[in-house]
């Protein structure tokens, strides 16, 4: 196997789209897990594990801490529940699984792995989901477990604000009023206040140093959303890709990242438009995003790592093999 | 220019030797369908019109892997799922694991206009269907004596149990063909293009034989099993797993956006160069009135029509001139 001439790369996301006024402790705590979780990979990637082993690990550490929307800290659905869903994909061969509807598993993303590895199929939802992990044994617990206080008074002010609207570029004037946390914060994304919009899902893109790429990604998914509703973080081709060239996962607006195949377009117009990954990130979120909001981390087999978001802000991290590292949230 | 419309019951390993009275209703349903597809069009009706009432027509049919006939899952029932795009907007609805939903495709398309979402799935879209008023039925309704079957022949043959401890082969081809020659994976669709270059995709499916409860495949996936935008509608079939990775439907449509390539050969090129043999099919109209219908597995029931009165359908490579 050829060695990756650029080394290996790691980007992690906590999701696109950030409240401006965000208390500073709070974007403190992102910060730090972000460091944390990249440390974590980086750790792997020195002792040689494959990419999709890495991202497997970094998203299981976003999962379990409850700062982020995924796992434990995963925003509610209208009932109060948690639905949590997640993808992963290798690079190599392209393979690929996912889950959705989650309610007791404690790490999405190892059943989307179980999935992709000892199941005949690439996505399992729901009932079948739940199935599937305890016949793999993996960990399960309540629903309790990931239902977090602040989410819980999240989910009320959602529900006042109730701006799950059908239209929601226009924002409505009278609706927000009557929310005192959301005047300050006239961002609106699908259809909420930035305040309350949860738009925190989590990814990681690894290339190793055998140039394989891998991406992976998990979220609880929209705040207030209707039981049964599927994002993008488990659609192939929307939240999350890999392919030989390149490992992606988004975040933000999934209408809008679904509609737009926004991960399988940064390694569609590297590949037919011979893009480099830098290029082939702005070109995307610049194109192909309409009035959409989102944003993206990714890697290419060269070491390269490149992140790009219209929206106010990202939660990001990434590292190379030459000992560049950066954490950020804002431009 | 001119409209186009190019619909598809289902690609896989489909026998030569199959008998005429597992055929000809097929073949029969197939030029129904193809000419409701063609006289909507003639009244001007919207292309995502034509593709939602031609597949609804194909789902209640039940020759055909979708709504009434879909194949069982393990344990011995339906769940369908079906995806809806308009290449206009992009806007684009999708459904999971419906039980008992009599049209799965318009369940799929009040999700995209009558929901700021894109998908709904399980006992959620079960729940809005009741909601919205949608026909539903018992779910025994959309079971029939050929899939139990179907089901029968596929546990017999597939001896090998499945085990979950090791890691299992997704590309190896898993048909087993049955005595009477039909495919096991398969789906419908349908995708139609107006005088205006307005173009539509719709898809249908019950999934996999003997699938596990709760398995979703391409054709709910925009991109994978279905997409439309202002330059193609495209709508696949075949093993889900394998038009999943492939990204189908988006491919053929990113071939032709950045590499140039005419539609029929983008469509050729994934299917000939990005999914194994015998796994995929698919149908795509482009906005200028082209058709195409490549498929890389034994066979694929099809039929077109364009505008300037030419129609055909096929199963196998040969086709027939059909005179509507």
């Amino acid at each position: 196997m050829e060695r990756n001439m650029g080394g290996w790369a790691i980007a992690v996301h906590g999701g696109a789209g950030v409240d401006p006024n965000l208390p500073q402790q709070r974007q403190e705590e992102a910060k730090q897990l972000l460091t944390r979780c990249l440390n974590l990979g980086i750790d792997a990637l020195r002792s040689n594990l494959s990419a999709v082993d890495v991202v497997e690990l970094v998203v299981r550490e976003l999962e379990t801490d409850p700062v982020f929307n995924s796992g434990r800290g995963s925003a509610l659905t209208a009932k109060g529940t948690v639905e949590m869903e997640s993808s992963i994909m290798d690079g190599l061969g392209r393979r690929c699984g996912a889950v959705s509807g989650l309610t007791t598993v404690k790490n999405p993303v190892s059943l989307a792995r179980l999935v992709m590895e000892r199941s005949p199929h690439s996505y399992l939802a729901f009932a079948g989901a739940e199935d599937f992990a305890r016949q793999q044994g993996v960990e399960v617990v309540d629903n309790e477990y990931f239902i977090t206080e602040e989410n819980v008074g999240m989910l009320k002010l959602a529900k006042e604000a109730n701006t799950i609207m059908f239209d929601y570029r226009i924002p409505e004037a009278g609706g927000l009023e009557t929310c005192s946390a959301v005047v300050e914060s006239p961002i609106l994304m699908n259809g909420l206040p930035i305040s309350v919009y949860a738009p925190e899902t989590v990814g990681c893109v690894v290339v190793d140093s055998q140039g394989r790429c891998a991406a992976a990604t998990s979220t609880g998914g929209l705040m207030n959303k209707m039981s049964g509703r599927i994002g993008d973080s488990p659609l192939i081709g929307a939240g999350t890709y890999a392919c030989n060239l390149c490992g992606v996962s988004c975040t933000g607006e999934g209408e809008a990242i679904i509609r737009g195949t926004l991960a399988r377009e940064v390694a569609a117009v590297m590949e037919y438009k011979e893009l480099g990954l830098q290029e082939a990130v702005n070109f995307v979120i610049r194109e192909r995003l309409d009035e959409g909001k989102a944003g993206l981390i990714a890697v290419s087999n060269k070491g390269e790592v490149a992140w790009g978001f219209n929206t106010t802000g990202m939660f990001r991290g990434c590292a190379t093999e030459d000992g560049f590292m950066e954490v950020g949230i804002w431009d | 220019m001119g409209w186009a419309i190019a619909l598809h019951g289902g690609a896989g390993d489909i026998a030569p030797e199959i008998p005429p009275e597992r055929r000809q209703p097929r073949e029969a349903a197939l030029r129904h369908c193809l000419q409701i597809g063609v006289d909507a069009l003639k009244a001007q009706k919207s292309p995502l019109d034509v593709v939602e009432l031609v597949v609804r027509e194909l789902e209640n049919n039940p020759h055909f892997n979708a709504g009434k006939g879909s194949v069982l899952t393990t344990e011995g029932t339906v769940e369908m799922e079906a995806c809806i795009m308009d290449g206009k907007t992009k806007k684009c609805g999708a459904v999971s694991g419906l039980t008992t939903v009599v049209n799965a495709i318009s369940l799929a398309r009040v999700v995209m206009e009558k929901t700021p979402h894109i998908y709904l799935a399980f006992d959620g879209a079960e729940k809005f269907a009741r909601e919205q008023g949608l026909e539903t039925v018992d779910p025994s309704h959309f079971i029939t004596p050929a899939n139990i079957e179907r089901l029968k022949q596929f546990k017999e043959a597939n001896r090998v149990q499945i085990d979950y401890a090791q890691p299992v082969e997704k590309d190896v081809k898993k048909e087993i063909p049955t005595g009477d020659g039909d495919s096991q994976i398969g789906t419908v669709g349908c995708v139609a293009v107006d005088n205006d270059g307005n173009l539509a995709a719709a898809t249908s499916t019950g999934g996999f034989v003997n699938k596990m409860v709760g398995r979703i495949g391409d054709t709910p996936i925009i991109g994978a099993g279905t997409y439309a935008n202002n330059l193609c509608a495209v709508s696949a079939t075949g093993r889900g797993e394998a038009v999943m990775r492939g990204t189908v439907a988006r491919d053929v449509a990113a071939l032709m956006e950045f590499k140039g390539l005419s539609l029929k050969d983008a469509a050729a090129c994934v299917v000939e160069e990005r999914v194994p043999r015998d796994n995929v099919g698919l149908v795509a109209v482009s906005a200028k009135g082209e058709v195409t219908m490549p498929f890389n597995t034994t066979g694929m029931y099809r039929a077109s029509a364009t505008e300037d009165g030419y129609a055909e359908f096929g199963i196998w490579p040969s086709v027939e001139n059909w005179v509507l």
